[in-house]
């Protein structure tokens, strides 16, 4: 087909999801208040969500910690400028890898959880059961995973900058001798409170981005089992298309 | 509440998927007190036609009154209030994975009640032992069989003591046995209980033996209905077909296809 | 509905592991240092010839310690100078009224603050007041130029240019090496 009118009926299709979600967003946030009165299932759904990823985004903070100090020190060291790993380090982590790294990570782990679980619920019929029993599915299902991420991410977020820090930390100070004294007291001359909280803004914003995409994949699932399969691969698409755009529009934002 | 005649009155119902009819004209009354069985061939929209009594789709013309209420016209909240007084059992069983055998019937109550915990396990388990499984009310249905999970599903719809019971193809691949035991639970419940239980099926021979009318669709439209035994001496084509089990008739054995020889000898060899 | 107990564990460790780290986050690596907006404070202007790349936030600083902060950048158009406004913190308000504010260049990453030198005066800076004595930012672009206005005249290496060195009272490494003479 003409490749300017697929171009075309895919804006127009994009559009359309778009228009979706935002209606779907709309339901679940007028059951937000129903829902904290009944708060235990949203704890059981951070446990899911947050707890339960704790290992792969602890690991990985380590790790990308590890790798910043590695690189970040390679690159300082021809300005001279080794002592600055600290806030080198830190200021990379917590305004732009932790949050970014977390959310790709929470959508691969926590929203392919959510995805199918919601997602087989509506293939074995629980969900019109639910409805059939005059039960709202979305009240019940939905918004308390939705919450539960949107709970968990910043968290999640907040341990991967603090364990990142102390990975970097690790290479830079105990292996490559960069001094201890500077590595942190550069850091706290050059992280400011408003980066911190630049970095928790996106990361509660990618929460609030992948759990909504996790859960409205699984929703509106094809009720077989092939369905189940794309909507968890849709959301970890969705989400990590959607991550790296919105870190772009917040990043210059916040500039 | 004082119900009509009919607690089930369908006149001229049409529906489409996609442009394609499934209901073209649809007339049918169902009686309260009564076992009534919805039976016709695959496709023919049997369980879109249950779908539509519950609510769950809207029926683009025509007139569907379910109790009392015409389905049309009714908002989410008078949608709710005339669900909780039916029941549905789903062809699956549908029980919530997550949940015990006890907390999936002890469901509604929590939800839609304020009754004390211990007023709730008496209810359960009564039901419970009602469809026999009074013993298995920790089991999760991950360890039920096929004829129990749906046994635990019909005790969670008879919990809050419903006025109409559905059943959904509630026989498909069951034994024998708990075929039996299902059959024996739709027509002792709906007695004792005083129900109105309609059930989709088209194992012919086992609904016969419990239901008091029979609704045999196809085509859009009801081609037959009465008790079992009329049925059963109907002679109209279609009936005569679905009871015999013919293969073909009405609803022909071979899909829409060109002509066979043309077929075979032409040229070319893919198709 | 019954919950079970590790799961209600499981959570509150990791909801109190996260707000650990938020709190480490907070903390451990920033200055520590929050807004002059809830800290008693007064301001005071300076006029520069050049302030470099100062930017408004950039700390203001004696004998090294932070005394306060840029708070804002003017252009004053009929002098044609730089209009500085610091806000210091209350707790300094001893600081002579001829003391002198240079344009220093920060560590290694050359962010420029302003150092302030006291004077000898027995009155002191107050809210609204002005300091007239300032010295500009060093331009490195102004010291090549000179440099290079020497080599000509002279024909010798004589690399004086008068021009103060930066000398900040922080950290700095040695200065990161530049475009090579043309």
């Amino acid at each position: 087909m003409n490749p300017i009118k697929e171009l075309w009926r895919s804006l127009i299709e994009a559009l359309v999801a778009l228009g979706d979600i935002s209606r779907f967003q709309l339901r679940l946030i007028v059951r937000i208040p129903r829902v904290l009165m009944r708060f235990d299932t949203v704890v059981r759904q951070i446990y899911n969500s947050g707890a339960l990823s704790l290992v792969i985004i602890m690991l990985s903070g380590l790790f990308v910690g590890m790798v910043l100090g590695l690189q970040g020190y390679q690159l300082l060291r021809r300005f001279g400028s080794e002592q600055a790993l600290g806030v080198a380090a830190a200021i990379g982590l917590v305004k732009e890898l932790s949050p970014v790294v977390t959310a790709l990570l929470f959508a691969g782990r926590a929203g392919t959880a959510l995805a199918s679980e919601i997602g087989l619920m509506r293939a074995t019929d629980q969900l019109s059961a639910m409805e059939m029993m005059a039960v709202d599915p979305i009240e019940h299902v939905v918004v308390p995973r939705f919450l539960g991420g949107i709970i968990a991410m910043p968290l999640l977020s907040a341990i991967f900058s603090m364990i990142g820090i102390y990975g970097a930390q690790l290479v830079g100070v105990q292996i490559m001798h960069v001094d201890s004294g500077s590595f942190w007291s550069q850091m706290r001359a050059g992280v400011d409170l408003s980066d911190v909280s630049e970095g928790l803004v996106k990361s509660c914003i990618f929460g609030v981005a992948c759990s909504l995409i996790a859960v409205y994949q699984g929703y509106y699932a094809t009720p077989t089992a092939e369905g189940v399969g794309r909507a968890t691969t849709r959301t970890v698409v969705a989400s990590a298309v959607m991550v790296l755009f919105l870190d772009y529009l917040l990043t210059s934002a916040f500039l | 509440m004082n119900s009509p005649a009919s607690i089930v009155e369908i006149r001229d119902l049409r529906y489409a998927i996609n442009g394609r009819p499934i209901f073209d004209g649809l007339d049918a009354d169902i009686v309260p007190g009564r076992v009534t069985a919805i039976m016709g061939p695959s496709g023919t929209g049997k369980t879109t036609l249950l779908r539509l009594i519950t609510g769950q789709l809207r029926a683009d013309s025509g007139s569907l009154i379910v109790a009392g209420q015409d389905m049309r016209a009714v908002r989410r909240t008078e949608l709710y209030a005339l669900r909780r007084r039916m029941g549905m059992l789903f062809q699956n069983g549908a029980l919530l994975t997550d949940l015990n055998v006890f907390e999936n019937v002890a469901f509604p109550l929590r939800e839609h009640t304020d009754l004390p915990g211990r007023l709730i396990r008496q209810l359960v388990l009564t039901k419970l032992q009602a469809v026999g499984l009074r013993g298995a009310a920790e089991l999760m249905p991950a360890e039920l069989s096929g004829g129990m999970g749906r046994r635990v599903a019909l005790a969670r719809a008879i919990v809050m003591d419903p006025e109409i019971l559905i059943y959904d193809e509630p026989f498909v691949g069951l034994d024998p046995i708990s075929l039996g035991v299902i059959l024996r639970l739709i027509r002792r419940l709906n007695d004792v209980l005083g129900l109105t239980s309609i059930v989709v099926s088209h194992d012919v021979h086992e609904i016969s033996s419990v239901a008091d009318a029979v609704y045999l669709l196809s085509g859009g439209k009801v081609a037959a209905h009465g008790a079992p035994r009329d049925l059963q001496a109907s002679p109209s084509e279609v009936v005569r077909q679905f009871i015999g089990g013919l293969p073909d008739g009405p609803v022909p054995f071979h899909f829409p296809a060109p002509d066979y020889f043309g077929e075979l000898l032409a040229r070319g060899e893919c198709l | 509905m019954r919950k079970s107990n590790t799961l209600n564990l499981g959570t509150g460790a990791f909801v109190l592991l996260g707000f650990a780290a938020l709190a480490f986050l907070t903390t451990q690596i920033t200055s520590g240092g929050l807004h002059f907006g809830r800290v008693p404070h007064y301001d005071v202007t300076a006029k520069f010839d050049n302030i470099g790349d100062l930017k408004v936030g950039a700390p203001v600083s004696m004998a090294g310690v932070e005394v306060g902060r840029v708070a804002r950048i003017d252009l004053d158009l009929r002098e044609y100078k730089a209009v500085v406004l610091m806000r210091l913190n209350s707790r300094y308000n001893q600081i002579p009224t001829d003391s002198d504010a240079s344009i220093y260049t920060q560590g290694l990453l050359g962010g420029k603050f302003v150092g302030l030198t006291a004077g000898g005066a027995d009155t002191y800076l107050k809210d609204k007041s002005e300091i007239d004595f300032t010295q500009s930012a060093f331009v490195l672009e102004n010291l090549i130029g000179q440099l290079l206005a020497n080599f000509a005249k002279s024909g010798n290496s004589s690399s004086s240019s008068g021009s103060p060195d930066s000398a900040p009272p922080k950290n700095e490494a040695p200065a990161p090496p530049t475009e090579k003479h043309k």
